[in-house]
C-alpha cells in the first residue's frame, strides 16, 4: 500500500541529482528498471517519473537507450514518459540523436520503432527514405512496413506490365515477412507467378517429432502426473498407457510422426489415433548453430507442458479456448549443438464437435517471428 | 441562506459527476445516465455531433469525465500496441494519445480484441485495462501515474479467446477480474499506486463478465460484486474481504446489474439477490425467473423496470419486485453490445451497427427509430449530457443535438 508521505523524500532525492541534463537522469531511470513483478518498486517508480517527465526533449534518446536492457514493465514506464516530453508543447525534438539512434540496428527494436514514430511525425518524407531499406531489419514493426511498402511497389510494377519485376519485388517482400497476413497473401499472389512458398520452410515449423501415448488424462488429472517420458527419453522402452476396454494397461511405446501439413500442423487424432481424456508426449531434437535466445512458437487448443533439455519452460492448462498460429511465445535458451524439445500435449473428455481437436504447430523463432531453422535437419523417417 | 448556498456548492460538486460516465454501463455500472435526455433521431446528417477516426480496434466503451472523452484501442498484427486517447468532448478533437506495449498474451478470438475492457476513471484519473493485462493510470492530462503488467505477475492468466472484464474504481480501490481456466484471480489495485490491496483466487473457469457495483445504503459500504460460474462474492473494495456468497453459479457472459441494493444476477434464468438484514454471508433470494435468459449484453434497470436483451434480440421488460414478465418487443439483429438508458429510452446498437431507440411505456416498447452506422459495433454506448458516444473498431461517434 502506498504511504503518501514516502513519495517526498524519494522525490527530493532524484530531484537532488537532477538538473535536467541527460547523465543527471540516470538515478531515476535507474528506479523504473528496478520496478519488478508484483508491484515491486512501484512507489520509488512513480516519484522517478514525475522527475523523468521535467526532462527536456534533448533528453529523449537517453531514455530510448535505456530501454536496451529494461525488462518488459520498465519499457512501459520508460515510454510514459517519453511521450509525456515529447507531446509537450514546443518541445525541440533531437532529430539527429533520434536519426542515430534508429540507425543503430543493435538497439532494442521496439525503442527504435519508437523513434521512427516521433520523428516521422516532424518528416512526413521518414518513410519513403527508410523503410523500403528494412525488409531485414531485426525490429518485426519496421520490417511489416517495408513488406507493405515493397508489396505496393510491387502492385504497381504488375499493373504497369512489368511481370518479371514484379514477381522478384514480391519475392524479396516476403524475406521480410513473419505476419500470417502479409505471407499468406504474398504466397497467394506468388502463386500467380508460378513461385510455390514453402510456408514449413519459411516459417521454420518443426515437422518430424516422436510421439508416445496414450497416457491417462481421465477427469483432467493427467496435468500434473508426471507419465515416463517425463523423466527418461528411451525410446525402445513400452510402458503402461491408459486402460484399454479390458480394463488393463494399452502398451505405449514411441513412434516416428511427421506432419505433412503446408503450416506444419500435427494432427494427433489423424497422425495417431483418436482418444478423449488422454495425453500423449512428443520429441524432436534442434541442433542449434550457437547458444542463442530463442522464442518457442506453440499453437494448440489442449492443454500442455513444455521442456527445453530437461528444464520445464511453461505449462498451461486450458482446453478447446481456440488455435491460433503463434498463440503461445515462450522464450528459452539453446545451447550450441543438440537441443531436445519436450512436448506434453493433453486431450479433455468434452463431447461438443469443437472439442474434438487434438493438434498442435511448433516452431522456433528470433524475437520478432523470424524462422530460427535448425543447423541440421532432424533426419526424415 | 445558508442551507441554500450549500445546496448550491454540493449541486456544483456533484454535477459533474452526473454528467459523467466514468466507466463500463456508466457511474454506477447500472446503464443509466442521469442528466438530459439524449436525442431520439440521428443519422449521419441530423444529431452528428462529430465522428472521428481511430488508430487501433476495440470493443471497449468511451468514457466521459468533465469535457474529455477517454477511449482505449489495440493496433499492430499482433495487437500488441495499447492506446489510451484523450478527445475533447465539444468537437472531438484529439487531445493526447499515449501508447504502451503489451506484456501478456494479446492473441484473441477474431470477434474480439486487446482493447475489450472498458477504462474507469475516478475523475482524476483514467484507469485503462487490456486483454494483455496490462492496467495502466494516467491523470486526465495524459501524464503516466502507474502501470502493472498483471500478466507478468501472474503468467498462466490468459484465456486464448480474450479477456473482457472492464474494471471499476470504488473506494480508490480499482478492482481487476483476471479470471480464467488456468490462473485466476480478481486483485484490488491501490488507484494512486498501483500497488496490491488484495488477491482472490477465483474460479479457474473463463469469466467475462464485469464487477457491478452495490452502493451502501445510508452511507454504509460500497461493495463490489464479482460475478462468476460458481454464482456472486460481495467485495469490500479496500479489504477485498467478502461479505456474502451466492454459490448457486451465474453466467459467465452478460454481467449483473445493481439497483436499490437488490442484485440482478444473469443466474438460472435471472436471479434477485440482496443482502441478508442480519448481516449473514449468505444473500437472500428476492425472486428468480427462469424463463428469461439475457443474451450477451447485460440487464439494467431503468425507472421501476428491469430490461433484459435475450438471444435473439428479444427485449423483455421484467417487474423488479417479482420477475413477473411485463412486455417483451423484438429488436433487429444480434447484440453484443449491453444496452443503455437516458430520458424515456433504451439505445441499442447491434452487431450490424444498427442503432435502435426504443421508446418506453407501461405496456410495451417500441423500436421508434434506427438508423445504421454502415460498421461492426460491439461496443456499449456511453451517454453523457445528452450526448450519446459510440465506437467501432474504426470510428468514435458523438450523437448529441449540435
Amino acid at each position: 500500500m502506498l504511504r503518501r508521505p514516502l513519495l517526498f523524500p524519494l522525490l527530493g532525492l532524484f530531484l537532488a541529482a537532477s538538473t535536467g541534463s541527460a547523465a543527471d537522469l540516470s538515478a531515476p531511470i535507474q528506479a523504473l528498471k528496478a520496478i519488478a513483478k508484483d508491484g515491486q518498486g512501484q512507489v520509488e517508480a512513480i516519484a522517478a517519473v514525475r522527475v523523468i517527465e521535467q526532462a527536456d526533449a534533448a533528453d529523449l534518446p537517453v531514455l530510448l537507450a535505456a530501454m536496451d536492457d529494461a525488462n518488459p514493465l520498465a519499457l512501459n514506464w520508460l515510454r510514459g514518459a517519453y511521450e509525456t516530453i515529447a507531446s509537450r508543447p514546443g518541445a525541440k525534438l533531437p532529430t539527429e540523436a533520434l536519426t542515430a539512434f534508429l540507425n543503430d540496428r543493435s538497439h532494442l527494436p521496439q525503442a527504435r520503432r519508437l523513434a521512427y514514430d516521433t520523428l516521422k511525425s516532424v518528416d512526413p518524407g521518414l518513410e519513403d527514405r527508410l523503410i523500403p531499406t528494412l525488409l531485414d531489419d531485426p525490429s518485426g514493426e519496421l520490417r511489416r512496413d517495408a513488406v507493405a511498402y515493397t508489396m505496393k511497389a510491387a502492385e504497381k510494377l504488375a499493373a504497369d506490365g512489368k511481370k518479371d519485376e514484379a514477381a522478384r519485388k514480391y519475392a524479396a517482400a516476403l524475406t521480410g515477412a513473419v505476419d500470417e497476413d502479409q505471407v499468406k497473401k504474398l504466397a497467394e499472389v506468388l502463386k500467380g507467378y508460378d513461385q510455390k512458398v514453402n510456408l514449413v520452410e519459411h516459417y521454420g515449423f518443426l515437422t518430424q517429432w516422436k510421439l508416445i501415448g496414450p497416457f491417462d488424462n481421465k477427469d483432467k488429472k493427467g496435468f500434473d502426473v508426471a507419465s515416463p517420458p517425463e523423466s527418461e527419453l528411451a525410446f525402445d522402452k513400452i510402458y503402461d498407457g491408459l486402460p484399454g476396454a479390458d480394463g488393463k494397461p494399452l502398451q505405449v511405446k514411441w513412434r516416428d510422426l511427421a506432419s505433412e501439413d503446408e503450416m506444419g500442423l500435427f494432427d494427433v487424432n489423424k497422425l495417431f489415433e483418436k482418444h478423449m481424456g488422454a495425453t500423449v508426449y512428443t520429441t524432436t531434437e534442434f541442433d542449434s548453430a550457437t547458444a542463442q535466445a530463442v522464442e518457442f512458437r506453440l499453437g494448440t487448443s489442449n492443454a500442455w507442458k513444455l521442456w527445453l533439455n530437461g528444464e520445464q519452460l511453461f505449462a498451461r492448462e486450458e482446453y478447446h479456448r481456440g488455435m491460433f498460429l503463434d498463440q503461445y511465445l515462450v522464450r528459452g535458451k539453446l545451447k550450441a549443438g543438440k537441443n531436445v524439445l519436450l512436448v506434453k500435449l493433453l486431450q479433455n473428455e468434452q463431447t461438443e464437435e469443437w472439442a474434438q481437436d487434438w493438434s498442435f504447430q511448433f516452431r522456433v523463432t528470433d524475437f520478432s517471428g523470424r524462422a530460427i531453422h535448425p543447423s541440421k535437419p532432424v533426419a526424415a523417417k | 441562506m445558508r442551507l441554500h448556498t450549500t445546496l448550491a456548492a454540493l449541486l456544483c460538486l456533484t454535477s459533474p459527476l452526473l454528467a459523467d460516465w466514468r466507466q463500463f454501463r456508466g457511474n454506477d455500472a447500472n446503464g443509466v445516465a442521469e442528466g438530459p435526455a439524449a436525442p431520439t433521431t440521428f443519422s449521419d446528417t441530423q444529431n452528428m455531433a462529430w465522428k472521428v477516426e481511430l488508430p487501433g480496434r476495440g470493443l471497449s466503451s468511451p468514457i466521459v469525465v468533465g469535457d474529455k472523452v477517454f477511449l482505449s484501442a489495440c493496433s499492430g498484427p499482433r495487437q500488441d500496441r495499447l492506446h489510451v486517447i484523450c478527445f475533447n468532448a465539444k468537437d472531438g478533437a484529439q487531445l493526447w494519445q499515449r501508447q504502451f506495449w503489451a506484456t501478456g498474451r494479446t492473441l484473441c478470438h477474431p470477434k474480439t480484441c486487446v482493447a475489450a475492457p472498458t477504462p474507469c476513471s475516478d475523475g482524476k484519473r483514467v484507469f485503462a485495462v487490456f486483454s494483455s493485462n496490462d492496467a495502466v493510470c494516467l491523470d486526465l492530462e495524459g501524464n503516466l501515474q502507474w502501470c502493472r503488467a498483471l500478466a507478468i505477475d501472474s503468467p498462466n492468466a490468459s484465456n486464448s479467446l480474450g479477456m473482457s472484464s472492464s474494471p471499476v474504481v470504488v473506494d480508490d480501490t480499482l478492482c481487476v477480474m483476471v479470471e480464467c481456466d488456468a490462473e485466476s484471480f480478481t486483485t484490488g489495485l491501490d488507484a494512486a499506486s498501483g500497488t496490491t490491496r488484495w488477491k482472490l483466487d477465483r474460479p479457474r473457469r473463463a469469466n467475462w463478465t464485469s464487477p457491478g457495483i452495490m452502493r451502501g445504503k445510508d452511507g454504509a459500504q460500497d461493495h463490489v460484486l464479482v460475478q462468476s460460474s460458481a454464482g456472486v462474492i460481495a467485495v469490500e473494495p479496500k479489504s477485498g474481504k467478502i461479505a456474502w456468497d451466492y454459490k448457486d453459479g451465474a453466467s459467465t457472459t452478460p454481467s449483473l446489474v445493481v439497483s436499490q441494493q437488490v442484485a440482478y444476477v444473469p443466474s438460472h434464468g435471472v436471479t434477485a439477490l440482496r443482502q441478508s438484514p442480519t448481516g449473514s454471508d449468505v444473500p437472500e433470494m428476492v425472486w428468480r425467473a427462469e424463463g428469461v435468459n439475457p443474451g450477451t449484453g447485460s440487464p439494467l434497470v431503468f425507472k421501476n423496470a428491469l430490461y433484459v436483451v435475450a438471444r435473439g434480440g428479444v427485449l423483455n421488460r421484467i417487474d423488479p419486485k417479482d420477475g413477473a414478465k411485463v412486455w417483451q418487443t423484438r429488436l433487429k439483429g444480434d447484440f453484443s453490445s449491453s444496452a443503455v438508458a437516458a430520458g424515456d429510452h433504451l439505445y441499442c446498437f447491434s452487431e450490424d451497427g444498427t442503432g435502435q431507440v426504443i421508446t418506453l411505456q407501461d405496456d410495451a416498447g417500441e423500436v421508434t427509430h434506427t438508423h445504421n452506422l454502415g460498421e461492426t459495433i460491439l461496443c456499449t454506448p456511453a451517454i453523457s449530457d445528452g450526448a450519446i458516444y459510440v465506437r467501432s473498431d474504426q470510428h468514435l461517434w458523438k450523437i448529441a443535438t449540435k
